[in-house]
């Protein structure tokens, strides 16, 4: 089973040379950490700056330079600022080649929930919906199951939805899935997980084509 | 040159009034109007309709004028940093209308602009599309959302000069620039307010046409949500 860090590992691997990259909140911003370092990549934060660096020296910190998770952070040579309207812009205009959030839950069809619990929790959307209604290539990081063990993983969300059709892949602490035409496809398994336990943990049907190899982390 | 300035806070806010619709830029914290925020907090002013991309924090920003119960609606993208909003919701004290991060700066932007309404693919297929008019273009399903309407936009800004531009710092542009010239009239405090013609005018990011108060801030706290740093090697 993998670890939050090892999950964030694993989504690294899908991050390609040249691509603009938004990070969500949580696993997501963790990815940023182990993506290759031969390769050229600018992450961008939709609350106005692309070419964002690592969380700045104790002492250092700006409170007029932080991303969308009300983190301080710093620049790298070659970044940008701007204004919301414009960072949306980018994304809308589908100048951003990979966006990776976190997920409530994600049916069979690609819809994804993540913004609202009725009754529960209402924290907003925020940049969410417009993220994953423009961009071409969406990854959840998200964990298979709840704290009560049931699956997130479901033939249809029984959430309020955040965006429809729009989840290309999936990286759990179990699994890694692609969402198809036909459903879910299992494409590899945690290292030391069976895929009897990857089908009992899920709702929705998975689509299982010959040996599931282990991920590589 | 037309002067914009004005000589405090004070003066700044004449003319806002209970029920009024006000825009107040920032993220989080970062770029928030506090000098103004301030100044309304103790005013018997209330019943306002705020639009806004958070509410601020419990004892900061607009959770101030939560907590004094001046705000009646928020129009919002992400409220999750503040228990007394959440209390206010829960209850029905609060009205909350939220709204995808990009559609609430393109609202405003449009105002800004001069364009009543546009089409956006975010939210298409959620709650938030509910009653909206809904349109196909090149494959794609949209949603019509109009510009806002307010009566003050707030906005915050690092340097500005007396003509009313302005020139923001880092990532506290944010909503600030979407929002200036978006209401009926635009106060923007900065925090150092310099004579006329000594910005550069390639560097203005808002041109003083959008500004109709201006005024140097007495003191910014520039609070940081989430201070995060790294270990020195």
């Amino acid at each position: 089973m993998l670890t939050k860090e090892d999950i964030a590992k694993r989504i690294a691997k899908e991050v390609k040379d040249r691509y603009f990259v938004n990070l969500g909140i949580g696993i997501p911003t963790l990815v940023a950490n182990y993506v290759r370092e031969d390769i050229a990549v600018e992450f961008q934060s939709e609350n106005g700056v692309l070419g964002m660096g690592p969380f700045p020296f104790e002492g250092e910190e700006d409170a007029d330079i932080i991303n969308a998770g009300k983190q301080t952070i710093t620049t790298l040579p070659g970044a940008s600022f701007f204004d919301s309207a414009f960072s949306f812009g980018m994304i809308r205009s589908q100048k951003v080649d990979l966006t990776i959030l976190g997920a409530m839950e994600v049916s069979e069809n690609g819809d994804i929930a993540n913004w609202k619990i009725p009754g529960k929790m209402v924290k907003g959307m925020g940049g969410a919906m417009d993220l994953v209604a423009s961009a071409e290539n969406i990854i959840v990081a998200m964990m298979h199951v709840n704290k009560a063990g049931e699956s997130k993983i479901l033939k249809k969300c029984t959430l309020p939805l955040t965006g429809v059709g729009c989840v290309k892949k999936i990286v759990t602490e179990l699994a890694v899935l692609e969402v198809t035409e036909k459903g879910f496809k299992l494409l590899e398994r945690a290292p030391g997980v069976s895929v009897e336990h990857i089908i009992a943990s899920t709702e929705a049907e998975l689509i299982i084509e010959g040996e599931i190899p282990e991920m590589d982390i | 040159m037309i002067t914009k300035k004005v000589n405090n806070v004070q003066d700044a806010i004449k003319g806002i009034e209970t029920g009024m619709t006000i825009m107040f830029g920032g993220f989080g914290l970062c770029g928030i109007p506090e000098n103004t925020i301030a100044a309304l907090v103790n005013t018997s002013i209330s019943d306002l309709t705020c639009i806004s991309n958070n509410a601020g924090v419990d004892d900061f920003g607009l959770g101030l004028l939560l907590q004094k119960k001046q705000i009646k609606k928020m129009i919002s993208s992400y409220v999750g940093e503040n228990a007394e909003f959440e209390r206010q919701m829960l209850s029905g004290e609060l009205e909350v209308e939220l709204t995808p991060q990009g559609t609430l700066a393109e609202r405003c932007r449009a105002a800004q602009a001069g364009i009543p309404a546009f089409f956006t693919p975010a939210g298409y297929g959620t709650e938030v599309a509910e009653g909206k008019e809904v349109r196909e273009f090149n494959g794609k399903m949209h949603i019509m959302e109009q510009a806002f309407k307010a009566d003050f936009s707030i906005v915050k800004a690092w340097k500005g000069d007396e003509a009313g531009n302005l020139i923001f710092k880092g990532t506290a542009r944010n909503f600030n620039a979407c929002m200036a010239g978006a209401g009926k009239i635009t106060i923007a405090e900065v925090e150092e307010l310099v004579p006329v013609g000594t910005l550069d005018p390639n560097q203005i990011h808002i041109p003083g046409i959008m500004v109709q108060r201006i005024f140097q801030g007495e003191k910014f706290e520039k609070r940081i949500e989430q201070r995060t740093v790294r270990k020195r090697a």
